[in-house]
């Protein structure tokens, strides 16, 4: 397994499919369980760095870390040192003295994850939990297990992703994930949405999601910022929906039984509507419970068994 | 100040010859010139050069002494073969008036170990507004030609018309920063398939070729020259051969590291390869080689610029623009040009001497540069080893700042000596 999680291209297949298939095995021995603790990481800290805010990827790190008894720090940029400019370094260097055995960091920059696991400032394992426009590799993880829960392997699946995908750290990860996998992923977005170079990314690319949704076995819908009209990326919300918004006519043009992913949080009425979000072949709130699960694999397989039994 | 004598030297890399130096004069030329008094040093091997000019130098003073000041800036600068260097405005203050660019070149004058020659910028604060007072400082004891507001773009077309009319009064230049603004908001590396998967705000090549492109066209509507800083793409290159082969007034310079590095070097984030503008593709790269040796580039600047270490031990968005490069840019332009075949010593003699001093008008006047070595001429000499093989250390920089892109490298050839009007203001260790 790989020492830090920064790029879901870091993942082999085994990697991945051994990430899922743990994932798989933290879901049944706690699933629907009353006390849902493992004693895997008793004695190893865990610190969740965010810079940015993220209630629910923290949340779900944490408890990620608490099942599997981690003892867990929160740094976040409200309320500490992070938000009065300590830089990047100095945060590393206060959390590898205090002796973290993994940091969970979320930052606005791409590549602060990159630069935490590589610059030589700590020895702790990196999860990236989400850096700039660059990459959300546990989002991605979360993605393809809810996905493989339902549909099985995910090699030939056809996955379309639709939106915001120039600003998005989920499609990236998705698409590498996915490549690995064996999916075949389609990204639907306007133009202005698609970042230079994106043909030379392993998946498709259409500006037509009526087109792109035939054969669909899952659709994921981004989140879109409503600010990026100001940019002049599209009009108006009106027709950002009109375009590539997921509503009820557009679901009846997917096979019956595609399901319909969203990393949250979602805008209703914007990238997908209320109907949609909410019907039967959505599966947005397991994805939530999912990421609990997928994160326990990630934090088990990097930290079980590393360095803290060398150093006793 | 007693005679040297330069024995066997291979002047722009010819046959050697002895070069004899008396009150910073070049007094004669040949084989066997000889002075009982001089003192000898005995370039068997080194190849002599015209000493370098920068036209393209961020020496950090006033404001950011903790990065370089105007003696560390010009010690590297000599130790990189300069006797010469043109010190960028966007100081703090900004070198926008005549007391400012005075006061950096009284700095150069006390350090001595290069001429600093100021340069102004074009409008009040770099803010793009209104006119600085041009004519004051190209009248000051500075004696300012070249104007720039380095770091940013003279971006109003307006603005940059008049600024390109109004220097013809004095023999100035506007140097541009070419950065279309709206195009590169908060743009931190070339855009192209590598920003997209690195998910870095892409800067396009448009935005500087769309400046390019206006500029040379304003300057040939009102007859002015204008000058092309760090020049770095493809695109640029073709728009600057089409106004050269029109004739129009344009010039241009390229950085060594644009000649070198390519924007693959981002995909570790490591900062230190943060740079304005940003490293390009291959494709850009063997252009801008190709440029330079035909001419169409017609000077190499290094935009030496110190950042101190916070600075750049950091995550890529928050790290500053620039690198270092007086020390390495001889090294790098033999390795990319010379090494290559692609520009011979004379050839790189015109473009790091005798153009860059053409452009920035101090290749005449009190105390010239880019002069050729000549009976008669001042002796700005570099002796270079073009025989040696170093390995780029960091900590061995006469700059404060070590950002250097090239640790770790390798890169050929090493500055032996420089002369500043017959003085030694640089030698390593191995001449007597």
């Amino acid at each position: 397994m790989i020492r830090h999680l920064l790029s879901a291209g870091d993942l082999s297949l085994d990697d991945a499919t051994l990430v899922l298939d743990t994932a798989d095995e933290m879901a049944r021995l706690t699933e629907g369980r009353a006390v849902k603790k493992l004693p895997t990481l008793r004695g190893r800290t865990v610190v969740n760095l965010f810079f940015e805010d993220s209630t629910r990827t923290r949340t779900s790190f944490e408890l990620a870390a608490k099942r599997l008894s981690a003892d867990v720090v929160n740094f976040s940029a409200k309320g500490s040192s992070l938000s009065k400019g300590e830089s990047l370094k100095d945060t590393a260097l206060t959390l590898e003295a205090m002796g973290a055995d993994g940091v969970v960091v979320r930052h606005s920059a791409s590549g602060a994850p990159y630069r935490l696991a590589t610059s030589g400032w700590i020895n702790a394992c990196v999860v990236n939990a989400g850096d700039g426009t660059h990459e959300h590799p546990t989002q991605a993880l979360l993605d393809a297990f809810t996905m493989r829960r339902h549909l099985g392997e995910l090699a030939g699946k056809r996955i379309v992703i639709v939106g915001d995908v120039l600003h998005s750290r989920v499609a990236r990860s998705n698409v590498l994930l996915l490549a690995t996998l064996g999916a075949d992923v389609t990204l639907v977005a306007p133009p202005t949405l698609l970042p230079n170079g994106v043909d030379a990314w392993p998946c498709a690319t259409s500006y037509d999601l009526d087109g792109a949704l035939a054969g669909a076995d899952a659709v994921m819908m981004l989140r879109v910022q409503s600010e990026r009209m100001n940019a002049a990326f599209f009009p108006s919300a009106r027709e950002y929906s009109r375009r590539y918004g997921l509503d009820t006519r557009r679901q009846r043009l997917m096979p019956p039984e595609a399901l319909v992913l969203h990393p949250g949080p979602m805008n209703r009425g914007m990238e997908i509507t209320a109907e949609v979000a909410d019907s039967a072949r959505s599966v947005i709130v397991e994805q939530v419970t999912n990421g609990v699960y997928v994160r326990m694999a990630v934090l088990y397989l990097m930290l079980a068994g590393t360095n803290s039994e060398e150093a006793a | 100040m007693t005679a040297t004598l330069i024995q066997n030297a291979r002047v722009l890399g010819g046959d050697p010859q002895d070069v004899l130096i008396d009150d910073g004069v070049i007094v004669a030329l040949g084989t066997g010139a000889a002075r009982e008094d001089a003192d000898v040093i005995d370039a068997t091997g080194l190849i002599a050069l015209p000493g370098l000019v920068d036209l393209h130098t961020h020496l950090r003073e006033p404001g950011r002494e903790d990065a370089e000041t105007v003696e560390s800036g010009t010690r590297a600068a000599a130790r990189g073969g300069f006797t010469a260097v043109h010190a960028m405005a966007n100081t703090d203050p900004v070198a926008d008036t005549a007391g400012v660019v005075e006061q950096v070149w009284r700095l150069g004058r006390e350090a001595g170990h290069a001429d600093v020659r100021p340069v102004g910028a074009v409008t009040i604060g770099l803010k793009g507004e209104r006119l600085a007072e041009l004519g004051a400082m190209a009248e000051s004891a500075a004696g300012v030609r070249v104007f720039s507001d380095d770091g940013v773009c003279v971006h109003d077309a307006q603005l940059m018309r008049r600024a390109l009319e109004y220097v013809k009064a004095f023999d100035g230049v506007i140097a541009q920063h070419a950065q279309e603004p709206r195009l590169t908001e908060g743009a931190q590396m070339n855009e192209g398939e590598l920003s997209g998967r690195l998910g870095l705000r892409g800067w396009p090549s448009v935005a500087e070729e769309a400046i390019v492109a206006r500029d040379v066209m304003l300057a040939a509507h009102v007859g002015s020259r204008v000058h092309i800083c760090h020049l770095s793409t493809r695109g640029s290159v073709e728009i600057v051969r089409l106004a050269k082969e029109r004739g129009l007034p344009v010039t241009a310079e390229v950085t060594p590291h644009h000649l070198l590095l390519t924007d693959e070097l981002v995909a570790g984030y490591d900062p230190r390869y943060k740079v304005n503008p940003p490293l390009r593709s291959a494709a850009d790269v063997a252009a801008l080689r190709e440029a330079l040796a035909d001419g169409t580039i017609d000077i190499v600047a290094t935009d030496h610029a110190p950042h101190p270490v916070e600075a750049k031990d950091c995550e890529w968005d928050a790290a500053a623009f620039g690198m270092l490069g007086l020390e390495t840019a001889l090294s790098v332009v033999q390795h990319a040009m010379v090494d290559t075949g692609l520009l011979d010593w004379a050839g790189v003699a015109d473009r790091m001497s005798y153009a860059p001093a053409r452009i920035g008008r101090c290749d005449g006047g009190d105390q010239p540069h880019g002069r050729p070595i000549a009976v008669g001429e001042p002796a700005n000499l570099t002796l270079v080893d073009p025989t040696t093989t170093t390995t780029v250390d960091p900590s061995a920089s006469a700059s404060l700042s070590r950002n250097t892109p090239y640790e770790g490298m390798k890169l050929p050839g090493t500055v032996v000596a420089t002369f500043l009007r017959g003085r030694m203001t640089h030698q390593t260790g191995g001449i007597a």
